[in-house]
């Protein structure tokens, strides 16, 4: 793996590599010194057009959890406008010699530009509407804590807006990709025309989710929803779609990338229930970091000094 | 009006040329002698006797394929205001790089061309710089704001070919209805983009799976197709005649022959792009596949290139679109829409429509020049007595798109890359060499024959 940009373009394989490093890291987080020297003296920058607390500060705790030095970038929307800002920050970033960029952008494809004008391998930390692979992989890596290794022909039901989810569609994309029967569903008006070409099978009706192994929620941008002409109001959406237990069975699984609007795509009693994995999702977020920074700089990648496992197991 | 800049002509003798030209009647081998800009003789090929042949500039046809030169009824040329993306100098070197003796530039510049005083700048520079024949376009709404009818009546006196707010739909339904109204102070024809706003919303790429799976906003066929049934109905109702740009949806050809059906006077146009490629090449998100409308789908462009072969379409036209790489250097969201491609049209066509899809080259080489009737100008002949505006190409040669870089100064090809047979190898307007490949070998015979030592 040279960069991890999108779940399509990894192989299985490559997947389960990741998977199989981040469970060897999850101790690390157990012990009283929560840091291994894997990626010592290696430097990992974070460069973000949108805002995020929380996928950054996983990407930098997965850092410094390796020994990393990471250093933050916080763009402001308003220099990256014109494209010679974009191309000049990554050049004037890609003169520091980063070994990593973890990158989050507004725009589909910008980490694939981005390799253009440096070195460092690129992670996706979120590219517009397209994709968020260390979302889907975390995502992947908590259903096997929950159900067991092999997930070939369990069912997911992703509820929600599809549309506008970068979470969604590389979601869908590593769960095909491994074998899972992956359903959404949503109000037509936030389910994408051909959505259905990635692999899933797509409805607006909420009547068949039992069969669902794991409830996959994604979160509403409801401040856009109404003005948008996209939803009449919430509470027709929450009427008919919101995650609560009128629509669950206890042995379901539930997941959500977070933040939750509590209320709206789902009822405040599940996201408390322990059927609700929301923590666990946050948790497994880091070993997963570590895992594909471990696996770009320290893995099968050619020139990079490589660090023996057992030094982190 | 088209303009010219004053080039000196070249007295030249095609010899052993096969010829092909509808309108001319000509489908054979020829001689042609061309002198003072105007084709003065062709006879069919060893039949032409020279007597005088000094001064004349040898050319040997044989292989080599001769066409009346082609016209772009859209193109691009960015003057004034936006040199760095191309110049008229430039724009039109790379026309005549593909073949073209005539083109018709957009009025999308900076400032736009709304106004006389613009206008007159405009035709200045090209009677300076342009190597070939321009005609301007000028806007249909004062600065293409769709709201306010611009000085259509003062601004054809000035010279104006036709009428258009290309870039954006007239989207205001009672002003597209004065505009066809007004039309008849003009006679010219209203040049239509049509993208209904309100569906296209913003999308960067075709509605489709590659959009869905890409997570990028899309522009469905129905933005294109139910705005031109829109401007159909109000331009069969007012009696006024429109040219629908750049069709890309089978919806919309659907559109197109109904509104024909019914006795509305509508043309339309189809680019090389929209025949060649489709939104799958837009997956590696390539900023160079990026234009309005869009890439579409395969069942689009195969019903595009049907409507080609059954006559729907009534010309080729390349929406040459050069931007910087710079501008293109961005996410693909963020890049600006536009494509060049005035070097490719004739080689990107013949390869798709004649070599795979069977179109005769005959009617290939009358689509390549048939935009010039729909603004209301002569495409150019192979007769004698006219001017001299031809080009010749040679059909069996294959090349990739790019390998020599570009005339253009831009490099936003769309086909960067590909591999497309035949190549225009000279072309000529009023008489003067506009463009002349290196391979082709021009003898001059008032030159003094190396003589043996």
């Amino acid at each position: 793996m040279k960069h991890c940009i999108s779940i399509a373009d990894m192989t299985r394989d490559e997947v389960e590599l990741v998977l199989e490093r981040a469970a060897s890291f999850q101790g690390i987080s157990d012990r009283e010194i929560k840091k291994v020297p894997a990626l010592r003296g290696r430097t990992i920058l974070t460069l973000f057009y949108e805002a995020s607390t929380r996928t950054r500060s996983s990407f930098e705790l997965a850092a410094t959890r390796l020994s990393a030095d990471t250093v933050s970038f916080a763009a402001s929307g308003s220099s990256v406008e014109k494209g010679e800002s974009l191309k000049d920050t990554v050049l004037t970033l890609a003169a520091h010699s980063p070994d990593a960029i973890v990158v989050r952008a507004p725009w589909a494809g910008t980490p694939d530009l981005i390799t253009q004008w440096t070195d460092a391998a690129i992670v996706n930390a979120g590219d517009g509407k397209r994709e968020h692979p260390t979302q889907a992989l975390l995502d992947l890596f908590t259903m096997r804590q929950q159900l067991g290794a092999d997930l070939e022909g369990r069912s997911v039901w992703i509820v929600g807006d599809v549309a506008h989810s970068r979470v969604a569609r590389s979601l869908i994309r590593i769960l095909v990709l491994t074998g899972v029967h992956v359903t959404v569903c949503g109000p037509p008006t936030l389910i994408p025309h051909d959505i259905g070409a990635l692999g899933c099978d797509v409805t607006f009706d909420m009547s068949g989710i039992a069969d669902a192994d794991v409830v996959y929620t994604l979160r509403l941008q409801h401040e856009r929803m109404t003005a948008a002409g996209l939803l009449p109001s919430l509470g027709e959406y929450a009427a008919r779609y919101q995650i609560n237990h009128a629509r669950l069975s206890p042995n379901q699984v539930v997941m959500h990338p977070g933040p939750v609007n509590r209320g709206v795509e789902m009822s405040g009693e599940v996201v408390d229930d322990p059927q609700a994995v929301i923590t666990m999702q946050v948790k497994a977020g880091v070993v997963v970091r570590m895992a594909v920074l471990y696996e770009l700089l320290a893995g099968a990648r050619a020139g990079s000094p490589s660090t023996p496992i057992e030094m982190a197991a | 009006m088209i303009v010219r800049a004053e080039r000196p002509t070249t007295d030249l003798f095609i010899r052993d040329v096969y010829a092909v030209d509808v309108r001319a009647g000509l489908d054979g081998p020829v001689d042609v002698l061309v002198t003072n800009g105007e084709i003065t003789r062709i006879a069919p090929a060893g039949q032409l006797d020279i007597e005088e042949l000094d001064g004349l500039t040898l050319v040997n046809g044989e292989g080599l394929h001769l066409f009346p030169g082609f016209f772009d009824p859209h193109v691009h040329l960015r003057i004034p205001g936006q040199g760095y993306k191309e110049t008229i100098a430039t724009g039109t070197a790379s026309a005549a790089a593909g073949g073209f003796t005539g083109i018709v530039a957009m009025p999308n510049t900076n400032p736009v061309i709304d106004s006389t005083a613009v206008l007159a700048g405009a035709l200045e520079t090209a009677r300076k710089e342009a190597v070939i024949g321009v005609g301007f376009t000028a806007c249909i709404t004062k600065g293409m704001s769709g709201s306010e009818l611009s000085e259509m009546a003062a601004l054809k006196d000035l010279g104006a070919v036709a009428f258009t707010d290309d870039g954006k739909p007239v989207a205001d339904a009672q002003v597209f209805r004065m505009a066809c109204r007004y039309q008849r102070l003009t006679d010219m024809v209203l040049m239509l983009h049509e993208e209904e706003p309100s569906l296209s919303g913003g999308g960067a790429m075709n509605e489709g799976a590659v959009s869905a799976a890409l997570g990028i906003s899309g522009q469905p066929n129905i933005a294109e197709s139910t705005l031109i049934a829109r401007d159909a109905a109000i331009a069969g109702y007012e009696g006024a005649r429109v040219h629908v740009q750049h069709l890309s949806a089978r919806e919309s050809l659907d559109a197109v022959r109904t509104a024909r059906s019914q006795g509305i006077q509508i043309t339309c146009e189809a680019s090389p792009h929209h025949l060649l490629l489709t939104d799958e090449a837009c997956r590696t998100l390539d900023t160079h596949t990026k234009m309005n409308p869009p890439l579409r789908t395969e069942t689009d462009r195969q019903a595009l290139i049907a409507a080609v072969l059954d006559g729907t379409i009534d010309c080729i036209a390349t929406d040459h679109a050069p931007h910087s790489r710079d501008e293109k250097a961005l996410p693909f969201e963020q890049a600006p829409f536009g494509v060049t491609g005035l070097e490719t049209s004739f080689a990107a066509c013949y390869t798709e429509l004649v070599l795979k899809h069977g179109l005769e080259l005959s009617r290939l080489v009358e689509l390549m020049a048939a935009g010039a009737a729909l603004v209301g100008l002569e495409p150019p002949v192979l007769a004698e007595g006219r001017p001299a505006d031809l080009c010749l190409v040679d059909l069996q040669r294959t090349w990739t798109v790019g390998e020599g870089g570009y005339v253009s100064k831009s490099a936003n090809c769309a086909f960067d890359g590909m591999e497309l047979q035949s190549k225009v190898v000279l072309t000529v307007s009023h008489g003067s060499i506009a463009h002349a490949d290196p391979s082709l070998s021009l003898d001059s015979t008032s030159d003094p024959e190396p003589t043996n030592a």
